[in-house]
């Protein structure tokens, strides 16, 4: 059974189609990904999935249940969360604050046992803080715990907020380009995370603009462009459709997706 | 902020308030202290508000007005004690925090200030025009809280002045107790979180319109009960207490000595209360000095007085 | 009848000051993205220095010309010292700066001036006229012909004028306006003269029919502001008829509820806009990119 099962999902902003009849679905464990040329809708589909957006037409399941524009907080209790192309990283907090706040769903109790510092509220915040930390070390940022989350650098924030993203505790991962803006090294370590992640049972979907990364990674892969999916299947399959390749002319040749490099 | 910073601003608050009252050269200055105290502690709910969840209201002096005007009317209406009637208050405003919260807080940013000033207003105009009930513009006096009488018979002897003050420094302890529980709890995180990123917070399960009203119901709380404490110790109270000037003093308050911390909250009440009590010599420029001092203070040290000096003490290490 | 059409001639009256103080609020809100909570203290000075300079001797129109050349300069320092090195602060710094301009403006006034109410002559006496079963004072039409002519003038500068489109361009984008070689901090010391000189230009008409103290500012900011969203906050379309329309809410609610809470009016329409439509009446809708 899929775990994400996305059918017809649509959205006009001041008369343009940004998304446009786009179905597609994810099993739990399977990594998928959304690629498709510049203003294609890949976040604007994320947004409609997560419910930052609410689609004009078509419906969304998560796990057979029908949330289609539900409240990304309901969401995240359903058991899905997502990280930001553009960060959205609490500043102001440390790093470790910033992970902790992930666990809410899990930390979280009655005002009056946090207002007067009960113990209840007390073992809930120390059993988030080491959970927290535990994701700190599997992002490689156990180092910076206690730095404030404004002052690390671009690659590090993009850690964080996947770090942010599985405190939430997720059956279905959203990855709103994760390795932009990421060297080498950098990137490979997304991908190792990404692995393991699926490997432990969690669907993601993935949007990105890497293509080595995607072919590398995917198991599915959904191309969008103008809205609307022109292609889907495995990599190889999308790397040859003639569709995806018309698609992306006019691109830098290396942003072409190419099953063999 | 770590446990052991509650625990130190804690001690720093409660060294100053003991050891203060060595340093007044008359018993007036008890007076200056509780009025600190009781600025104080509206001032670390608007902390909770504007500092924790980013929120703004120019309009929270109407629920100092709701917990004054229950001590003065309560008793009188109601035939209540003053200290049931303060509770009542609180009750009463946290109920009008809910209902008015939770639409209003569906706004952002000017909106949102204009909106809570609005409620403000209307609350400081009912109590001023509504003289048969209330006592109009002039005022109404509140019967006494009877405590310091207790502890006469008790055997602890204190003036007025002492009194007020003890008490009211206790009342600001225990709210800043419970303000510095919340920053660090997980309601903290997620009023601090909803503040860094609303739709980072939603999509890590934080309710946000919750959060936010619940920062509001609090506030609200926290101005009420000061207002009650600021009635019963004056014994006298005017519709001025829920005036729009007194929610701008509010709010500059909060932000001045630094929006995000309890220290900072009364560090700015302290300022904008002793200024105009030692400057009443200079009556007819308060207004002048005011309005300097909200904008110089805004435009060179933004993030407050208190967090400048810490980064200016730290140096450029971080 | 003849009841209602004097509340409705009262209403359109104060509400034509009430458009010329939005009118400012919408200007300085294009140009810089501030709202302006001093707006209302323009409108005291126009009058207040129209007051004493009459006082002093000078004949009114020059006292006029003299209080809103003044207080244009006022605007002009209102900006250049405190908005402007404020620029990207938050909201609620913004808002605590202007406020504290508005209070120590007030507490200008106080010292230099006094805390008296005070007037000057209706510019065509007060000999009230006939309309339609009711009366109306001259100055009351003065205060009509001259927010219509401010209006009307500046329509024209916004449309027919370069420096007028300039200033349109900049509070449109103020990026692509620099890029283009507007001078965009003229463009900002220009709205904020103004502004100013429009708000003060509605305390000199007005005065000689509600006179003037010096703290009647903030009241009139308010009233302003609620004028400026119900019409829709950026349009200046919207600050003609959200003050109109205040203006006369205001007279009817004085008139048939009760005139104790007339200035509760405002209030009521403020929240009732922010919830029945937050973007006014004429507000183009928007979408925010995520």
């Amino acid at each position: 059974m899929s775990l994400l099962e996305v059918q017809g999902l649509g959205i006009v902003f001041g008369g343009t189609r940004a998304v446009h009849n786009v179905s597609f679905s994810v099993k739990p464990g399977e990594i998928a990904s959304v690629i498709g040329p510049n203003g294609a809708g890949k976040t604007t589909l994320f947004n409609l999935i997560s419910g930052i957006y609410i689609p004009k037409s078509g419906r969304v399941r998560l796990n057979g249940e029908d949330v289609t524009g539900m409240e990304p907080h309901l969401l995240a209790r359903r058991g899905l969360s997502r990280t930001f192309q553009n960060l959205q990283i609490f500043q102001a907090m440390t790093v470790l604050e910033n992970v902790i706040t992930g666990h809410h769903l899990e930390e979280r109790g009655p005002i009056w046992s946090d207002l007067l510092s009960l113990p209840g509220s007390r073992r809930r915040s120390e059993s988030a803080r080491a959970s927290a930390r535990q994701l700190l070390e599997r992002v490689g940022l156990g180092e910076v715990a206690h730095r404030e989350a404004g002052s690390l650098s671009y690659g590090a924030l993009k850690r964080l907020e996947i770090a942010r993203a599985l405190a939430v505790n997720p059956k279905i991962l959203l990855l709103d380009e994760p390795a932009a803006g990421c060297n080498a090294v950098e990137t490979r370590e997304i991908d190792q995370l990404i692995a393991q992640v699926a490997a432990e049972g969690i669907a993601v979907l993935l949007v990105e603009h890497d293509m080595k990364m995607v072919m590398h990674i995917s198991n599915y892969i959904v191309v969008l462009d103008h809205g609307e999916k022109i292609s889907e299947g495995d990599p190889a399959t999308v790397s040859r459709d003639p569709n995806v390749i018309e698609a992306y002319l006019g691109a830098d040749v290396k942003d072409l997706p190419d099953a063999d490099r | 902020m770590t446990r052991h910073t509650k625990l130190v601003t804690l001690l720093v608050l409660a060294a100053l308030i003991a050891v203060a009252p060595l340093f007044f050269p008359s018993a007036f200055y008890y007076r200056v202290g509780s009025l600190v105290f009781v600025n104080g502690l509206a001032v670390v709910g608007m902390v909770i508000l504007i500092g924790y969840a980013g929120q703004i209201s120019l309009g929270h002096a109407g629920f100092v007005g709701i917990g004054a005007y229950t001590c003065a009317l309560g008793p009188l209406y109601l035939g209540i004690h003053p200290s049931i009637a303060a509770v009542l208050g609180a009750i009463l405003s946290a109920v009008m925090a809910w209902l008015v919260g939770r639409p209003i807080l569906k706004l952002k940013g000017y909106y949102l200030g204009v909106a809570t000033l609005g409620f403000g207003v209307l609350v400081s105009m009912v109590l001023s025009k509504e003289g048969a009930i209330t006592g109009g513009p002039d005022g109404i006096a509140v019967p006494d809280l009877g405590l310091r009488g207790l502890l006469k018979d008790a055997g602890l002897n204190l003036t007025n002045a002492e009194f007020w003050y003890a008490f009211a420094g206790l009342a600001l302890l225990l709210g800043a107790w419970i303000a510095l529980n919340i920053y660090n709890s997980p309601t903290g995180r997620a009023l601090r979180a909803l503040h860094g990123s609303e739709v980072a917070a939603r999509t890590v399960g934080i309710d946000v319109p919750r959060l936010k009203l619940q920062a509001f119901v609090i506030s609200a709380v926290y101005a009420s009960a000061a207002g009650s404490l600021l009635a019963l110790q004056n014994k006298f109270i005017t519709p001025d207490a829920a005036g729009f000037m007194h929610s701008i003093e509010m709010v500059t308050m909060a932000v001045l000595g630094g929006a995000g911390s309890v220290l900072g909250a009364v560090f700015g009440a302290a300022i904008l209360t002793i200024l105009p009590q030692v400057l009443t010599v200079f009556q007819e420029y308060e207004y002048i000095l005011l309005g300097l001092v909200m904008m110089l203070v805004m435009i060179f040290l933004p993030e407050g007085i208190l967090p400048s000096i810490g980064r200016r003490l730290r140096g450029k290490s971080e | 009848m003849p009841e209602l059409m004097q509340f409705l001639l009262s209403g359109i009256t104060v509400g034509a000051v009430y458009a010329l103080i939005a009118l400012g609020f919408t200007i300085i809100y294009n140009a810089s993205d501030v709202v302006n909570f001093a707006q209302g203290e323009f409108v005291m000075l126009g009058g207040m220095i129209t007051v004493f300079t009459y006082a002093a001797g000078l004949p009114l129109p020059l006292a006029a010309i003299v209080a809103i050349v003044l207080t244009a300069g006022v605007g002009v320092l209102l900006n250049k010292l405190a908005i402007e090195p404020a620029r990207g602060a938050p909201v609620v710094s913004l808002i605590i700066i202007t406020i504290g301009a508005s209070i120590f403006i007030r507490g200008v006034a106080q010292v230099v001036f006094d805390k008296q109410l005070h007037r000057f002559p209706a510019f065509s006496g007060d000999a009230p006229i006939a309309v339609l079963g009711a009366t109306i004072l001259p100055q009351s039409l003065w205060v009509i012909a001259g927010a219509m002519a401010v209006f009307v003038g500046l329509y024209l500068f916004f449309t027919r004028t370069l420096l007028g489109r300039a200033v349109l361009a900049t509070a449109n984008n103020r990026m692509a306006a620099q890029l283009v070689g507007i001078n965009t901090k003229y463009v900002m010391t220009l709205s904020f003269a103004l502004s100013a000189a429009i708000g003060a230009l509605g305390g000199v008409l007005v005065t000689p029919i509600t006179l003037v103290s010096y703290d009647v500012g903030i009241g009139l900011a308010l009233k302003g502001f609620a004028a400026a969203m119900l019409g829709g906050m950026g349009n200046p379309k919207g600050a003609l008829v959200g003050g109109i329309l205040l203006g006369i809410i205001e007279a009817l609610t004085a008139g048939y509820i009760s005139s104790q809470y007339k200035d509760a009016a405002a209030f009521v329409v403020i929240i009732a806009v922010l919830f029945a439509m937050p973007n006014g009446l004429f507000a183009k809708g928007s979408t925010d990119r995520v």
